[in-house]
Parts: structure tokens; sequence; C-alpha cells
């Protein structure tokens, strides 16, 4: 399916100016850095975890924990997904007691958060789970907010948000467009 | 009607669809290390284990492969069923068909019988061992646990050793090495040998002239009742030439891994030291078979209908 009609509405600048304030905000909330463990939901949600983690820490000067998680086995749509590819999830130690802040690149329906949140229980009982995402675009179909959002661009259904960052896709925006068969 | 997808032989499978089978089994293996096994993939789905042939290892691991990823599992094992009062393998399928099973696990003594069950049910199907012909799940675990053990397995070469002509271990394991391009060997007495030569495999009945070239030996079950049909003169002179044991493993090449399907027969086809070294892998086939199961199933069930065929 190709992606047409498509506009930028965040930039290279756009994307590192609210990495940095996502993480000043997961800092003031969380009242520092301690017990934190960042987890980015693959595939983009991973970069931008990385991303957010570092930041943290050069804010705090410590290093921030990063896991990765794959949803897959989690999600509730995979009668629809003709290949389903599991890869690996890997979280960094006990999330017993810890705050975790899931990474998203796109909050949209909000069913991968809740299978990211079904995943993570399945490791531990962590003392809180925070969601950070870069975008949010509406169209919830649970109850799912984000507590940190990079930037609210609304959509309609029929348009798609196209997330591209360095580490995958070799270049840096956030699009919105449309599938065209 | 969406085409259902099977898994019956390991040709089947292409080399990119086995690779990415034992990618997938990878995170399987790790879903298993985790504090809670279990995962709701496959959560509303039946698998039905159908084993007419007494099997413990296989028909365990399908069925904690199935239960890891949260399918209900039916077991129906010949001895204690309608089989002992003539139902057919036919009316049994109809059985599972008219209960909305949506896989089942068949091993059976007669080679084909999955491709016959294919034909009375929409079930997926996946073939546990029918015969002597094919065993593609055990194939499977098999390269797993080579590559785990061992890295990339272009080039390298397997040697399976011992009664080769009645193995579908073997068989399919052989195929399995082939397509992911590997050297084989068959080793063992010319009556224990396929009698027509095999793509790609080259016989050999010296085995302690074999063992250096070797990166896998992989030994095969000695059935005593073969013994009955005159294919070796007696156990005892088998056991000379094609045992393998410490002194043998001497002559192997250096990090050479030891494989057996199980169940072993210790003194036999394998001597105990040999099974219990650090470089037999018996164990790990073992923990690998639940991952690669787990990848099978939800290969074959977790997608839409009606997706590419595997099978």
């Amino acid at each position: 399916m190709a992606f047409r009609e498509r506009v930028r509405v965040m930039d290279a600048d756009d994307i590192r100016r609210a990495v940095q304030r996502i993480a000043h905000e997961i800092v003031e909330r969380n009242k520092g850095a301690a017990d934190l463990v960042v987890v980015g939901i693959r595939t983009r949600g991973v970069p931008l975890s990385l991303r957010i983690a570092g930041a943290i820490g050069s804010i705090e000067g410590t290093e921030v924990p990063v896991g990765r998680l794959d949803i897959t086995l989690y999600r509730d749509d995979l009668h629809t997904v003709s290949a389903p590819v599991v890869r690996e999830t890997h979280l960094p130690g006990d999330i017993e007691g810890k705050n975790l802040v899931i990474v998203d690149d796109v909050l949209y329906t909000g069913r991968s958060v809740r299978a990211a949140m079904d995943a993570l229980m399945d490791f531990g009982r962590p003392a809180s789970i925070q969601l950070a995402v870069l975008v949010d675009r509406g169209h919830r179909e649970l109850p799912i907010r984000a507590d940190y959002v990079g930037k609210n661009i609304p959509t309609s259904r029929e348009e798609r948000v196209r997330v591209a960052l360095t580490e995958v896709d070799g270049e840096e925006g956030v699009y919105i467009g449309k599938e065209v068969d | 009607m969406a085409e259902r997808r099977h898994l019956l032989d390991i040709d089947d499978l292409d080399r990119d669809g086995i690779e990415r089978m034992l990618d997938m089994a990878r995170s399987f293996a790790e879903v298993l290390r985790r504090p809670i096994k279990k995962v709701p993939s496959l959560r509303g789905k039946t698998v039905a284990n159908l084993f007419y042939e007494p099997s413990t290892r296989t028909r365990l691991s399908f069925e904690l492969a199935a239960k890891r990823l949260s399918a209900d599992v039916l077991n129906f094992t010949a001895s204690a069923s309608s089989v002992e009062k003539g139902e057919s393998l036919k009316d049994t399928a109809l059985t599972l068909e008219a209960m909305g099973v949506d896989a089942v696990v068949v091993r059976h003594p007669v080679a084909g019988a999955p491709w016959l069950l294919r034909r009375w049910t929409e079930a997926t199907i996946l073939n546990a061992g029918d015969g002597m012909h094919a065993h593609p799940t055990q194939a499977l675990l098999d390269l797993f646990t080579m590559r785990e053990r061992l890295g990339d397995l272009e080039g390298r070469t397997v040697a399976f050793v011992g009664d080769v002509l009645h193995s579908r271990v073997a068989r399919s394991g052989m195929k399995a090495c082939r397509a992911v391009g590997m050297e084989v060997l068959a080793v063992g007495p010319p009556t224990l040998l396929p009698p027509a030569p095999v793509e790609g495999v080259e016989y050999v009945h010296d085995f302690e002239a074999a063992l250096p070239r070797c990166d896998v030996i992989y030994m095969l079950r000695m059935q005593r009742e073969r013994q009955q049909e005159g294919r070796v003169p007696s156990l005892e002179e088998y056991t000379r030439f094609y045992q393998l044991n410490a002194e043998r493993m001497g002559r192997a090449r250096p990090g050479a891994l030891v494989m057996h399907p199980g169940p072993m027969n210790r003194g036999v086809e394998i001597a105990g030291e040999v099974a219990d070294a650090p470089y037999a892998a018996v164990t790990a086939q073992v923990t690998a078979g639940v991952a690669v199961r787990m990848a099978a199933l939800f290969t074959l069930l977790g997608g839409a209908e009606g997706g590419s065929e595997v099978a």
C-alpha cells in the first residue's frame, strides 16, 4: 500500500525538542530517575525509549535502564494479521516495584498499550506504569491516555500517521497521509 | 472457505520458512524463561493431541506448547479410546471437527495418516510423526538446538548414525539439515541405510572414519525389534561398531555436538558417559521442543485464515 498526500507535521528539530520535554516531564513527575525503567514498544518505540532514557540520563547524571517489548503475543487482533512475527522482548532486570514508562511512537486505539501493560504484568508487579508517546492522534477504543505527549495531532480515521526515525527509517519526521491501494 | 495451513513434512517449508520458524522459536524460548511462562496468543483456540502410538516427550511437549500459548488442549490416546471399539481415523476426525477443534496434532503408526486426516477436517494438521515417514517438528527442534550451540549452520557437517532406514527423525532431519546448507552423512551398516540413495546425503559405513569430519553426531535409537528382522547380526556386534562412547568421542572434531531424539538405549547406541557429558545436547533438545512447537502452533493458528500456505 502506498502512502500518499503526505504532509510533514514534525521535523527532526520538533522530534528532538519533544523528546527533551518528555524527559524533563518524566523527571519532574517521578522526582528524579531512581527506580525508573523506560520500555520501548517495538518497533519505533525502541529508538524513542533510548533517546528519552539518554535525555533523562543527562538531566539527572545517571544511567536509566531501558527495555524493549514485543507485544505480538498479547495482541487481541491477531486474527487480522496474516503473518504475525514474534520478536525478542528484553527487560533490564527485575521490574518489581519499579516505575515503568512505556514508550510508543503513535497512540491511536490504545490496543497496543493495553497489550504492552498485559505483557509487563507477566514479568512482575511494577510500582507504576506511565505512558509516553511522540504523537497522540485520538480515536481511542479503550480507556487509555498518555502521561507524556510529544504532539497532539487530531486526525480522521481515514488518515494515517507515519513516524520516521533515523535508526529505523534513515530519516526523521512525522507525516500525515492516506493509504492508497 | 479460506485454505487452512498445515505442517505435514519439513519440505513444506523452504529455507526462509525454516529460518523464520527458528527465529520465532527463539522468542518463545525467551517466554519460557519468564516468571510467568504463558502468553495469551491462542486464547479461545482448541488443540487436540491425537496419539495412536505411545509417545511421552512429543505429546507432553505439544501439550505444554499449546498451554503456554493459552490454547485449550484435548488429549486423545488410542489405547484408552474408541479405537479399541473399532472407531476409524475418519470417524475420530469427524468427531473432532464436530467439536470445533482448531488444530490436530497427530502421531500415527501408518505413514501418510496426517495427509488423510487433512481431507476429513477443516482443522490445521500438525504431523507429530507418521510411521517411518516424517517428523517435521523434531527436525525443527534439532536444527534449533544445533543453531543455538554452533551458530551459523551453513557448511557444517552432521552425521545421522545408526538405523537411518527406519527413522522418521533421520528422514526429516536430513532434509532439514540439507535445506539450511549443511553437509549430511548417513552412517551405519548397509542394512540400516535406505537402499535408494538419498539426494545430497553421503553414505558412510565406517563410523570412526567419519567422526573427525562431524560438527554434529546425531545418534539414532537402535530399535530392539530390528534385531528380530535380522538387520544386524547381534546388538553386541552393532554396539562394537556403532556405539558412541568416550573413546570414539576422542576421535571426533573438537567442540562436536552429540544429539539423540530419545528415548536413549544407554549402553547400546550411546554410552552413558557420553549421554551425560556437556557436549551432549539431549536435554537442550527437549527444552527446544516446547519453544519450536509454540512457534509452529503460533505460525499456523495465530494469523489470519487464508494467509500464505505453509504446507
